[in-house]
């Protein structure tokens, strides 16, 4: 049992199965996303008061941005847990590699998230009277990749948010910035796919460069910030 | 540190060379303001409005520059102590030079762009990352990357409040998403995230996590752009500049603009790049002196 452990992806799923067995027995992450995100939903309904056909067209946005704040209470959560009992420390003086623990935890952040994701659909779909008019798969992709630019920068500048004052608050300052791009294509092309009258196309390949490119900055860059005691 | 008995002679003659440069910046300031004012003709549509111009893009194209030299200084201060990611990082700012000036000829560009200006582009970025590598310790690159951001996010404040001032009587509205402003803008939250982060950071490593993060500003502006440019060619926008013909007059009048608020900007940052470096010298002492105190008061401070 211990020998599997040793190797990155060992390492990875180790930490990977920690955190989903500890989410698993407190669901604390997961409870506090799904009300922020159902407080989301109903605060934007009375705010916009949509009706069918405007609530298409504005759905994306209204979708993403609950998904958005939703992503930040389990991405603040992340790091803070390995704080105590100094758990941080102890994987810094260890041999183990830093991108093994960073995938762990974008990945236990990515299951987070889209299990969310999962059990709040239904719920838009009821509130705001929404039927897909575009294609299904394309939406699951762009789901997918919208999700994974979401965490995996989320991820990192939850690391990096550990070391400030207040991090609560700097990590959302820190993320949403940088995160303008992959929001624009999440809810442009959910607009599009919804409504059916656009090509998500470019939106896909927007999201795929997105998670590329700050995937292996990420990687690149993780180790730096983890050992930035 | 072996420097530090030249120091107090080697800062009185800078300090006179400051003094003067200070001194030519501010009369071509006077200058430039004065050309902008009186000199530049009256734009034909727009009238008196348009000389806002003159303001305008000198501060973006500052702006650019600083956040430009915020982020070959935030690379350099990241590969700088890892061997081989400086030689990789020297070796790719070699190659971006080579292939912007092979592919500015041969790949065909979007209409309005030249090619010459692409291989400038390529060029200068290759040279600004030699001299800065040759010019600056790992300190001073650090030291370098927060002054160009606070400076570069002033410069670039006055570009979007200059922006709107004009485009209200020009256009009609204070602000449209077009790509360029919309870009600037995100630019500008960028990099106030990047102070903000510097600001509230508790680590002794800030200087790493700020670059990290300067660096994934950088990666993010050409998604930022291309994003905002797709966005915005599906929905209706003012149009920006009619075409025709510039006065020679008036091109003359925003290069001296360009000149002065370049030579303004350098001189700010070089200003404040010697107060933080004071203020540096300063705290490593007051660390230094509490370290070697004889009473066994300062032991805290030793981590």
């Amino acid at each position: 049992m211990t020998k599997a452990f040793i190797t990155p992806s060992g390492i990875t799923r180790a930490t990977l199965i920690k955190d989903l067995r500890l989410e698993w027995r407190s669901k604390d992450a997961i409870n506090a996303m799904l009300f922020f995100a159902l407080l989301v939903v109903v605060i934007f309904s009375f705010s916009f008061d949509p009706t069918a056909e405007e609530s298409r067209h504005i759905a994306g946005g209204l979708i993403w941005v609950a998904f958005l704040f939703a992503a930040v209470v389990a991405l603040n959560q992340t790091w803070a847990r390995e704080l105590r009992n100094q758990v941080l420390d102890a994987y810094r003086v260890s041999p183990a590699p830093p991108n093994a623990l960073f995938m762990a935890k974008t990945l236990g952040n990515f299951i987070f998230v889209s299990v969310l994701e999962a059990l709040m659909a239904p719920l838009f779909v009821i509130f705001y009277n929404l039927r897909v008019i575009g294609s299904f798969p394309q939406l699951l992709l762009l789901t997918l990749l919208g999700t994974w630019a979401l965490v995996v920068n989320g991820t990192f500048f939850a690391a990096m948010s550990l070391r400030t004052r207040s991090r609560e608050i700097m990590l959302p300052l820190l993320l949403f910035p940088i995160s303008i791009p992959a929001i624009i294509g999440m809810v442009n092309g959910t607009t599009a796919i919804l409504t059916g009258e656009d090509s998500a196309l470019f939106w896909l390949v927007l999201l795929a460069t997105y998670d590329l490119v700050f995937t292996t900055g990420s990687l690149l860059l993780f180790p730096t910030v983890l050992h930035a005691e | 540190m072996k420097g530090r008995r030249g120091r107090p002679t080697q800062s009185r003659s800078m300090s006179r060379t400051f003094i003067i440069l200070a001194l030519l910046t501010a009369l071509l300031l006077i200058y430039a303001a004065y050309a902008a004012l009186v000199l530049a003709p009256t734009e034909l549509t727009m009238g008196p409005v348009q000389r806002i111009f003159y303001y305008h893009a000198p501060s973006a194209w500052t702006a650019f520059l600083l956040f430009f030299i915020n982020f070959i200084a935030s690379v350099q201060y990241l590969v700088r102590p890892n061997e081989s990611a400086d030689r990789f990082a020297k070796w790719a700012a070699v190659a971006i030079g080579i292939i912007a000036c092979i592919a500015a000829f041969v790949v065909p560009l979007p209409a309005g762009i030249e090619p010459s200006s692409v291989a400038t582009t390529g060029i200068v970025i290759t040279a600004a990352y030699f001299l800065i590598r040759r010019y600056f310790s790992e300190q001073g690159t650090d030291i370098l990357a927060l002054v160009t951001a606070e400076v570069g996010v002033v410069f670039c404040t006055i570009v979007l409040i200059t922006g709107p001032l004009w485009a209200r009587p020009v256009w009609g509205i204070w602000w449209t998403w077009d790509v360029r402003l919309t870009s600037t803008l995100v630019l500008w939250l960028i990099y106030v995230s990047y102070l903000m982060l510097r600001r509230f950071s508790t680590s002794g490593e800030t200087p790493k996590l700020a670059a990290a993060l300067a660096v994934f500003g950088a990666l993010d502006m050409p998604l930022v752009y291309f994003s905002i440019w797709f966005f915005r060619t599906q929905h209706p926008q003012p149009v920006i500049g009619g075409g025709g013909s510039i006065d020679p007059r008036m091109l003359r009048v925003f290069a001296i603009n360009c000149l002065a608020f370049t030579c303004y900007a350098g001189i700010i940052c070089w200003f404040r790049y010697r107060i933080e470096r004071m203020q540096r010298d300063v705290e490593e002492t007051r660390a230094l002196e509490a370290l070697l105190e004889p009473r066994g008061a300062a032991s805290g401070g030793a981590q």
